[in-house]
């Protein structure tokens, strides 16, 4: 069995293969220096200084003998023959599997204006990448963070608590517009400002401005200058698919995957972040999260072994800014109705979102119990109403048992 | 630098040195420790890292956040007196030789 990517998803799968029961090897191959590592603390606790990289491991290298996981770091793969059923290395090495994983993960998107490439402008997705805005932090005094995305938004909240001048610059009328409703966008707005960001809605960034190779200020459609001596972009990633368009897998935004990750080649799974996912419900689903690698690289593993382990179970996902513990569970984009739990003004809230009467969503602001029970809710699809949920007095646990 | 002997469910014992400063769940999941999950690799989201701590011990620890407690209360084993979410326990030289114990699951 070959792996491509070692990430979070890549690693399950083949820890999964083992736990399943598969016995050959597993070569587990990886572009980056790095044995597998988490990367949510990338983007809090690494930059906050408060988190060593060796914490960051998944598993240490004695755990990858034991379970006989052939790991390849600093290794990428040039291309996929599906007849041949062979991976070829860029060192020329070609390797057979007979079964094989992508879980390649995505880059982060690029700007498509002039000063990208200036010193000072990053982007955050690998710990070369959090290495490297760590250490601009360290030297800065005026952050300009390009999109107000999750990454963003901690990014900011980071640098906020460093004591830098800190703006955010959204070219939507609100922040996180792609992953969450505009009340939570709305809440995180206040958040950010009452900590002493500028967040500048309806900001379309135009150019950047740099002095001797290095950047120096933002420059938005309205004519304004925002002087900035980092400038982090966050304005999403894109699914590395490279490799499975290369072999003629089929891709929409991300590699065509099936509830157990199957790609069309059912020797080829893929997992985690490069994915797109047809649901059993036919829409396609693209979900950036940890739980989502974990949980397709369990069916996947399965899948590889010929057994069916659909992953149903309904998205979670969280988010870490100042003292704000954000929990989301369920899918919010169709709700149709929404009823609070708890209180905005102590920032202890649960949004409980409802399509047609049905639970389909809770985001949870330092709430976790909400958010735990809410999974099991979602899960279960527990009949609350809104009534209830909205009732800080009824026991939202009676309704898992 | 502590040494912490972790005894999962069916009772298979194994010993984890930890550095100062790491969180037994770091230790744990490191060393592939089967009955810790800790899927939200220690931002206390996910309640998959659950044990029980030594009764002697746990009193000396500082106690539960908030959140940890909040946490506890939604595990997918019972919780007792000496639950905790190891991704919330720092180790010291103080919890050199502790035994854990895990629940039966995390999830």
């Amino acid at each position: 069995m070959i792996i491509v990517g070692a990430g979070q998803g890549g690693l399950q799968v083949a820890e999964s293969l083992r736990a399943e029961g598969y016995d050959g090897p597993i070569t587990l191959i990886g572009e980056e220096a790095s044995a597998p590592y988490h990367r949510p603390p990338l983007s809090k606790a690494i930059l906050a200084g408060t988190m060593e990289e060796a914490q960051l491991a998944i598993r240490g290298a004695e755990f990858f003998e034991r379970q006989r996981i052939a790991l390849l770091t600093g290794t990428r793969v040039a291309a996929i023959d599906r007849s041949a059923r062979q991976v070829s290395l860029e060192d020329g090495r070609r390797l057979d599997y007979r079964g094989l994983a992508l879980a390649t993960g995505a880059r982060v998107r690029r700007l498509p204006i002039t000063g990208d490439g200036l010193d000072g402008v990053l982007g955050l997705r690998s710990l070369d990448d959090a290495r490297r805005i760590r250490a601009a932090l360290d030297r800065a005094a005026r952050v300009v963070v390009i999109g107000g995305g999750y990454i963003g938004l901690e990014v900011a909240a980071a640098a906020r608590k460093r004591g830098l001048e800190v703006t955010i610059l959204e070219a939507a009328e609100r922040l996180l517009a792609r992953s969450a409703t505009p009340f939570l966008a709305g809440f995180y707005a206040d958040l950010h400002r009452g900590q002493g960001v500028t967040v500048e809605l309806g900001a379309k960034v135009v150019g950047l401005d740099g002095q001797g190779g290095r950047v120096t200020a933002v420059r938005t459609a309205d004519g304004r200058s925002h002087p900035a001596d980092l400038v982090v972009v966050g304005v999403g990633i894109v699914p590395d698919t490279a490799l499975a368009e290369g072999c003629g897998l089929a891709c929409d935004g991300g590699v065509l995957v099936d509830d157990c990750g199957r790609t069309d080649d059912p020797a080829i799974v893929a997992v985690g972040d490069c994915t797109a996912r047809r649901t059993g419900t036919g829409t396609l689903l693209r979900l950036e999260s940890v739980q989502n690698a974990v949980e397709q690289g369990k069916s996947a593993a399965a899948a590889l072994l010929g057994r069916e382990r659909p992953f149903t179970a309904a998205p979670w996902f969280w988010s870490d800014q100042y003292d704000v513990k954000l929990q989301i569970v369920g899918l919010s984009a169709d709700h149709d109705r929404m009823v609070l739990r708890g209180s905005l003004e102590d920032r202890r809230f649960s949004a409980f979102h409802f399509r047609e009467g049905a639970l389909v969503a809770i985001d949870s602001v330092n709430r976790p119990a909400d958010h735990m029970v809410g999974r099991k809710l979602l899960d279960r699809k527990a009949a609350l109403t809104p009534d209830q949920a909205a009732d800080e007095t009824f026991p939202l646990a009676s309704l898992t048992r | 630098m502590a040494k912490v002997t972790f005894i999962e469910h069916d009772g298979l014992e194994q010993v984890v040195d930890i550095p100062t400063g790491w969180t037994l769940m770091q230790g744990a999941v490191q060393s592939g420790v089967a009955g810790i999950e800790g899927e939200c690799g220690g931002s206390c989201a996910c309640a998959t890292c659950h044990c029980y701590v030594d009764e002697a011990v746990v009193d000396t620890l500082p106690p539960p956040s908030e959140t940890e407690e909040e946490m506890l209360g939604c595990t997918a084993s019972e919780r007792r007196s000496n639950s905790r979410l190891s991704c919330q326990i720092r180790v010291s030289d103080a919890l050199d030789g502790i035994v854990v114990r895990l629940p039966e699951a995390q999830s």
